[in-house]
């Protein structure tokens, strides 16, 4: 129905470090259509943060992009100079992260940090600029945004902050608004009120939303589409729908069950045994299969393939594979 | 208090009465006191033998302050704290020493509380020693025992803190604290920097601790569908105060307070499908050294009534053992 507005491409983004190579992402390809919001789960390590932070190149060294394509609007992103990519930040892609204390200037006020992308990119006056700052502190939900510009970090709660750093984002009308946890380290009652205004923004602006975030609940409320990642690569996609109705890979199936769920309380939760391996030791095998309970032993030789299994579904896993696991129970 | 509770007789383990915790703001150039930070304000509750008491709120609410202050990890402004029936406060410093090894604590990092150089099982040991619960004969193999007894391997005992992963670590904060065999344990947010396949292990482990060792726990969480989980009852704090208190079904089943309902609505579930009506609480969590006068919940209460402005409300049993703060109720 619409257009693919980010494709990845066999992306490779590696940590040479003393203690040998990481592949933080290791070969992941899968696409964000305009006006969609794409949630990428997985737990820590799995590469999630990583894969933002190569499509906006802001990855730093030892960590390096090593191979692949990063598709923005028709572009190939690591083709781009640093300045041109330097337009694109803050433009046609906005970025909001998990700690919005830290990505603020703490001697700058609010008001002067959302002025600095919209004369940068719009190329507005000053006086221009500061006028649609304070449009935007209203537009956020925070009250009294002619006194608020003028406040420094310091002076507002993490939640207030985190309307802040969303208006920063996308007060130049971006594209692709890439939110890296950004809920996480708010209260639930805030966390409530920041997605709210997101699902608002984005009703009014249309923008794609790439959602990072380890909540499934989030996820589920948020996401049309749904990208599970373990051990820095991509095991299984759907929409959201089909993957919390059916989901297919053992560590997706695993993940959703093991949260305890408000309102369904079990006797005993399940849980996932072991944990993620070392990214720096990965071997040819499936990267899961020391944890899964449904391992063969074609998964402690080869990796299985992200394929498509049914219209939009894709996973990797030998059990969908003909010839080698059973046929979905 | 316990007078009332005549649903169950279990013995009372523990019997908080009218706790309350301030911390001085000192100002001016003489360091003189000028107000109070009212972490924890007039709190009651009482805990049985082998429930587990679980604690809920935002941050600032007061949740970890009233567990710390309960063990005595820092002093109580005003209140009782009877433990088995012994009023803490009467205790000489010797007294409460012999008490200590029967109530134990979990700290949410487990890292930040293990000496990076020193070798696990001795940082597991080291506490019998203390009590003189063990020579130092006996220690290694008491150790070991716990180790299994928590999931860990004989080998780790000589292990440093930095080889063992978040989960291991929790694991070491656990086994450090039943070694004392104690008969209650405080855990202040023990999965919360945890993933979430991690996450269901140490719950698990922690209700077979429970259950193999008769354990009574004080579980203190921000996350509602962790103490939904593991909680026979549930006390729900704001700004200080117990605003709530009721057994788990009943509270998940029927919240009275206007906050907790707003709370349990505020917590996204993991399934696309469901279509909840959502209470948006407006506004942030006001300062604890500056609460609102009256109900301290009325700024940001949907049902606010001048009167709540005015007065504040009495916590009292309104049936069957369920407490509630609240005018309009």
């Amino acid at each position: 129905m619409s257009n693919t507005l980010v494709e990845f491409k066999h992306v490779h983004t590696h940590f040479d470090t003393d203690e040998g190579i990481f592949k933080a992402v290791n070969d992941v390809s899968f696409r964000i259509k305009e006006g969609e919001t794409v949630g990428v789960i997985g737990e820590s390590g799995c590469g999630k943060s990583v894969t933002a932070l190569s499509l906006m190149q802001l990855v730093t060294a030892p960590g390096k992009i090593n191979d692949g394509e990063i598709w923005f609007d028709g572009r190939n992103l690591l083709g781009l100079t640093r300045d041109q990519m330097r337009q694109l930040r803050g433009h046609e892609i906005g970025m909001i992260f998990q700690e919005p204390m830290s990505s603020l200037n703490p001697v700058l006020t609010v008001g002067e940090q959302i002025v600095e992308p919209l004369q940068e990119h719009l190329l507005l006056t000053k006086k221009e600029a500061w006028a649609k700052a304070v449009e935007w502190i209203k537009k956020v939900g925070i009250p009294r945004p002619e006194k608020i510009a003028k406040s420094y970090p310091h002076e507002l709660s993490g939640g207030m902050l985190q309307r802040i750093m969303i208006a920063i984002a996308l007060c130049c009308n971006p594209k692709l608004l890439i939110a890296d946890e950004p809920t996480t380290a708010l209260d639930v009652t805030i966390q409530a009120q920041v997605l709210d205004l997101l699902r608002q923004l984005k009703g009014e602006l249309g923008m794609a939303i790439m959602l990072i975030t380890h909540d499934l609940g989030v996820v589920a409320e948020m996401a049309d589409y749904v990208v599970v990642m373990y051990a820095g690569q991509v095991i299984e996609e759907a929409p959201v729908l089909e993957l919390f109705r059916e989901p297919k890979h053992p560590y997706t199936q695993g993940l959703l069950r093991s949260k305890p769920v408000m309102g369904q309380r079990q006797k005993r939760l399940y849980s996932i045994p072991g944990q993620v391996p070392n990214l720096a030791q990965l071997g040819e095998s499936c990267h899961f299969h020391e944890r899964c309970a449904s391992c063969m032993e074609i998964c402690r030789t080869k990796q299985p393939p992200l394929r498509t299994d049914g219209d939009t579904h894709k996973v990797a896993c030998w059990l969908y594979e003909e010839g080698f696991g059973h046929e979905q129970a | 208090m316990s007078k009332h509770d005549s649903k169950n007789d279990k013995e009372i383990l523990l019997d908080v009465r009218h706790l309350k915790k301030y911390y001085p703001i000192t100002g001016g150039i003489f360091g003189r006191t000028v107000g109070h930070v009212k972490a924890v304000d007039d709190i009651s509750f009482t805990i049985r033998r082998g429930e587990t008491f679980g604690l809920v709120g935002e941050s600032g609410s007061g949740k970890s302050t009233t567990g710390k202050t309960i063990l005595r990890l820092t002093p109580k402004t005003e209140g009782e704290i009877i433990y088995k029936g012994v009023d803490l406060d009467s205790l000489s410093k010797q007294e409460l020493r012999e008490y200590r090894p029967s109530m134990q604590f979990i700290f949410q990092n487990p890292y930040h509380s293990l000496n990076p150089r020193q070798r696990i099982g001795d940082a597991i040991g080291e506490a019998l020693l203390d009590h003189g619960m063990a020579t130092p004969a006996e220690i290694r193999e008491k150790v070991l025992e716990v180790l299994s007894l928590c999931g860990l391997s004989s080998y780790h005992y000589d292990r440093f803190p930095h080889e063992f992963s978040g989960g291991q670590r929790q694991r070491i904060g656990i086994a450090r604290a039943i070694i004392l065999n104690p008969d209650f344990v405080i855990a202040d947010e023990p999965v919360s920097a945890l993933d979430v396949s991690i996450q269901a292990q140490i719950i698990n482990l922690l209700s077979d601790l429970q259950e193999e060792r008769g354990l009574t726990y004080l579980f203190i969480s921000h996350d509602l569908s962790v103490v939904e989980h593991v909680s026979d009852r549930i006390g729900v704090m704001y700004l200080g105060s117990l605003v709530e208190m009721a057994t788990r079904d009943e509270l998940f089943a029927q919240p009275l307070h206007p906050y907790t309902k707003a709370l349990l609505s505020a917590v996204p579930i993991p399934d696309p499908t469901l279509k909840r009506e959502r209470i948006v609480l407006t506004g942030d969590i006001p300062s604890p050294a500056d609460p609102p006068t009256g109900c301290k919940f009325h700024t940001r209460c949907p049902y606010v009534t001048p009167h709540c402005r005015m007065e504040v409300p009495a916590y009292r049993d309104v049936g069957g053992g369920h407490y509630v703060a609240c005018h309009i109720i």
